[in-house]
């Protein structure tokens, strides 16, 4: 039963602090929302027998990435969007595509509900078919990411590399040399 | 118990607000964000997966997402710092000219 409260809990946590991030002009609020959704699934992850990835969670996410989407927006100064513009101009705002769209989106999601609660596999409990510690072990999973994932693992560090020097070159003052 | 399907639901809730994001916000920083909830909606099926399956290899390529996500968090803000530059905005539709 404490399993089902903080399941949706965290749920509600997460679905409603990212609906806010959507909903926000203020890209400020924003990010310290998209933090508490972050916080939420964190919490998803806890439960579900994944303890480095919800802390890999917190600390990349919450903690360097988001930080570093802050330092952007306190660096830029952003300003907040012009609501009246956007309310005229914006092409999913025109009377005919705003309804159809609607319906569409959701009966798409009317579609997934059904056919995610269709599926009987999919509605016994998650950790039923398996035991928690073959997924909840930090050494099995450096073990598996440096022996069976080498590739993968080396081909990432050239992707920070390559993104490290283009955030570089492309941040750069032009008539700088 | 949780069922795996309200994961997955709840998976599908997350990248659907992520896409409305990314379609109906005229902020580039927000449109940003929104493609952070997504890779997150994205993540959170890798690893309920990996728990119903009883595998590690879920919450392992959950990891090289997170190490992309920071990537282009990095290079999407440096592409944002210098359109600003450029436009003093971050609207989009400020960015339609492929020259100027």
């Amino acid at each position: 039963m404490p399993e089902i409260i903080t399941f949706y809990l965290f749920a509600a946590l997460t679905v409603v602090a990212s609906l806010l991030v959507i909903g926000q002009r203020n890209p400020m609020y924003s990010v310290m929302l998209l933090i508490v959704s972050f916080g939420g699934l964190s919490g998803l992850y806890i439960q579900l027998e994944a303890p480095f990835v919800a802390v890999a969670q917190i600390i990349i996410y919450a903690g360097a990435i988001m930080v570093l989407f802050l330092f952007v927006v306190m660096l830029l100064n952003a300003p907040k969007e012009d609501a009246a513009d956007w309310d005229r101009t914006h092409p999913l705002r025109q009377p005919g595509v705003t309804r159809w769209g609607t319906v569409l989106a959701g009966l798409l999601i009317v579609q997934l509900t059904t056919a995610l609660l269709a599926v009987r596999e999919f509605n016994t409990p998650v950790g039923a078919q398996s035991d928690a510690s073959t997924v909840n072990s930090v050494h099995d999973m450096g073990r598996s990411i440096f022996t069976r994932h080498t590739f993968a693992f080396e081909a990432t560090s050239l992707l920070i590399l390559v993104a490290m020097v283009g955030a570089v070159v492309l941040a750069r003052r032009e008539g700088d040399q | 118990m949780i069922p795996l399907s309200h994961y997955l639901i709840l998976s599908a809730t997350l990248f659907a607000i992520g896409a409305a994001g990314v379609f109906l916000r005229k902020n580039l920083i927000t449109i940003l964000l929104s493609v952070e909830i997504m890779l997150n909606a994205v993540n959170l099926t890798f690893v309920a997966f990996s728990r119903f399956a009883g595998d590690l290899d879920g919450q392992i390529i959950t990891f090289f997402v997170m190490t992309v996500a920071a990537a282009e968090a990095a290079v999407g803000l440096a592409l944002v710092i210098a359109l600003f530059r450029h436009r003093e905005s971050l609207n989009p539709d400020a960015f339609t000219s492929l020259k100027w």
